[in-house]
């Protein structure tokens, strides 16, 4: 049986960690290597990057974290944030990605994520949905669409989106809750499931995780087969392990 | 010397790092000369299977690989690199493999997404391995660790004496390890399997050496 992954997600702006672990112990808090090898050492299934000031300017940055962090931990990273052209996957996936996150680009040029996984591979494309919550006249509930790290609208549909990413070959859908984000009360449940029971590939819950059990109601309630989750484990409330202990107490399998 | 291909499809870094974990240098090039001259080689890999065939054959390595394979040099297929061992591939087309292993590629059924248990393809993630055979590559240390896979689609060897390890998904049996004579391939990424991963790599590292040398130890320095 596949087991259901934990992957704890680095905000990263300038090739520093954003909200960081406080642990005593660590030289730099905000090096991003440094609480990758924490997550490493603690069990994380995988680890994310999000590059939450991507740019032009600053793309080498983040090469050289990706870069980094690839030369002590082998295991599986996912690097997100302004992943825009070919050239951008290419040189992510050289410096020791697995995969790359892809959200505004995607909605903006839809070709782009099928021209990255006929070259690539579709097992190294996850497509991010950003979302919010709507109401119809009908009083029936939408999904919509936000790019620009939810900041802007797109009158898309996100069940919509979702078949069509992946009928452009994504391997993976990474679905936040631009509602819950950041509010620690569990992820949106009701989204999360309407789109892992449209599509055929892996999906990740993210958003609002701000306990134990809500990682659980991902995976049992949500059908996510990962969850990812920032605040709880960057500010050392809860370790990987603990979230693990968690899960596998719930009858949930997971990688020991 | 243990060379890498490079035919600009891989994930090539994070192999390198992992051999320097125990004190092996390896060289990184898509020239045909260094396949020529390398005593042992990795053929690593992610994307699309035909296209990887173009670009090996394209940057004239084809031939250079398959008279490596029948000279008895040691060989690892990571990934794309395993399946590209094979006969034949169904992804996107039908396209030819390089041949050193029969039997062929298939794609992973997807075996309905509202059943809970069936699970979703790509297949990723981490699941241990059934080992068919006694192999030295088989870590005894790690007998029950996971190692992480990430791929649409699985291999098939004709053969079963080639059947190191399998693994079962929505039905399909596929192999996970392979070995062929001294050519190996494993459908998991080694170099992101953490430990396993570094032992698995090891594992053949020494055995690889034992082939050239009969006994010849890897350095114990790691």
């Amino acid at each position: 049986m596949l087991k259901a992954r934990v992957i704890p997600c680095l905000d990263v702006k300038d090739g520093r960690v954003v909200k960081g672990i406080n642990f005593v112990n660590l030289r730099d808090a905000g090096d991003p290597v440094e609480q990758a090898r924490v997550y490493d050492a603690q069990g994380a299934d995988e680890l994310c990057f999000l590059d939450i000031n991507a740019s032009h300017e600053n793309r080498g940055v983040m090469l050289d974290v990706v870069r980094r962090t690839a030369e002590q931990c082998f295991m599986p990273l996912t690097v997100g944030g302004g992943v825009r052209t070919v050239d951008d996957v290419r040189a992510l996936l050289l410096a020791g990605a697995d995969k790359v996150s892809i959200n505004t680009a995607a909605v903006q040029n839809p070709d782009f994520v099928r021209e990255a996984a006929r070259k690539f591979g579709s097992q190294c494309i996850v497509v991010a949905i950003d979302a919010r919550r709507g109401t119809w006249p009908s009083n029936q509930t939408y999904f919509e669409v936000f790019t620009h790290g939810g900041r802007k609208a797109t009158g898309i549909d996100a069940v919509d989106w979702a078949r069509r990413m992946v009928e452009a070959g994504a391997g993976e859908l990474l679905l936040t809750s631009m509602d819950r984000d950041g509010t620690r009360q569990g992820f949106d449940i009701e989204f999360t499931r309407t789109i892992a029971d449209t599509v055929p590939i892996p999906v990740i819950a993210s958003g609002g995780v701000g306990s134990l059990d809500h990682l659980v109601d991902g995976i049992r309630d949500g059908h996510a087969t990962a969850v990812l989750a920032a605040s709880i484990f960057h500010y050392g409330e809860f370790s990987i392990a603990q979230a693990k202990a968690h899960l596998r107490s719930a009858g949930i399998a997971v990688r020991d | 010397m243990i060379h890498v291909v490079d035919y600009g499809r891989g994930n090539l870094f994070s192999i390198v790092q992992a051999l320097r974990q125990f004190g092996l240098e390896a060289s990184v090039s898509g020239r045909p000369a260094d396949v020529e001259r390398a005593d042992t080689i990795i053929l690593p890999g992610v994307g699309a299977f035909g296209d990887a065939m173009a670009a090996l054959d394209g940057g004239g390595l084809t031939s250079p690989l398959r008279s490596a394979a029948s000279r008895g040099v040691p060989m690892l297929g990571i990934c794309l690199g395993l399946q590209l061992f094979m006969e034949s591939s169904e992804e996107f087309g039908h396209h030819k493999g390089l041949g050193l292993i029969p039997g062929d590629v298939r794609r992973l059924s997807d075996a309905g997404h509202q059943d809970p248990s069936a699970v979703r393809i790509p297949n990723v993630g981490w699941r241990a391995l059934r080992w068919e055979t006694r192999d030295p590559l088989r870590p005894a240390a790690y007998e029950q660790t996971m190692f992480y896979f990430v791929h649409s689609y699985g291999v098939v060897p004709r053969e079963p004496e080639d059947w190191v390890a399998s693994l079962t998904i929505n039905g399909d049996r596929i192999a996970s390890v392979v070995r062929r004579g001294a050519i190996v391939g494993c459908q998991f990424h080694p170099e992101k399997s953490g430990p396993a991963g570094l032992a698995f790599l090891r594992a053949f590292f020494e055995s690889a050496m034992g082939r050239r040398t009969e006994g010849g130890r890897v350095r114990e320095d790691a």
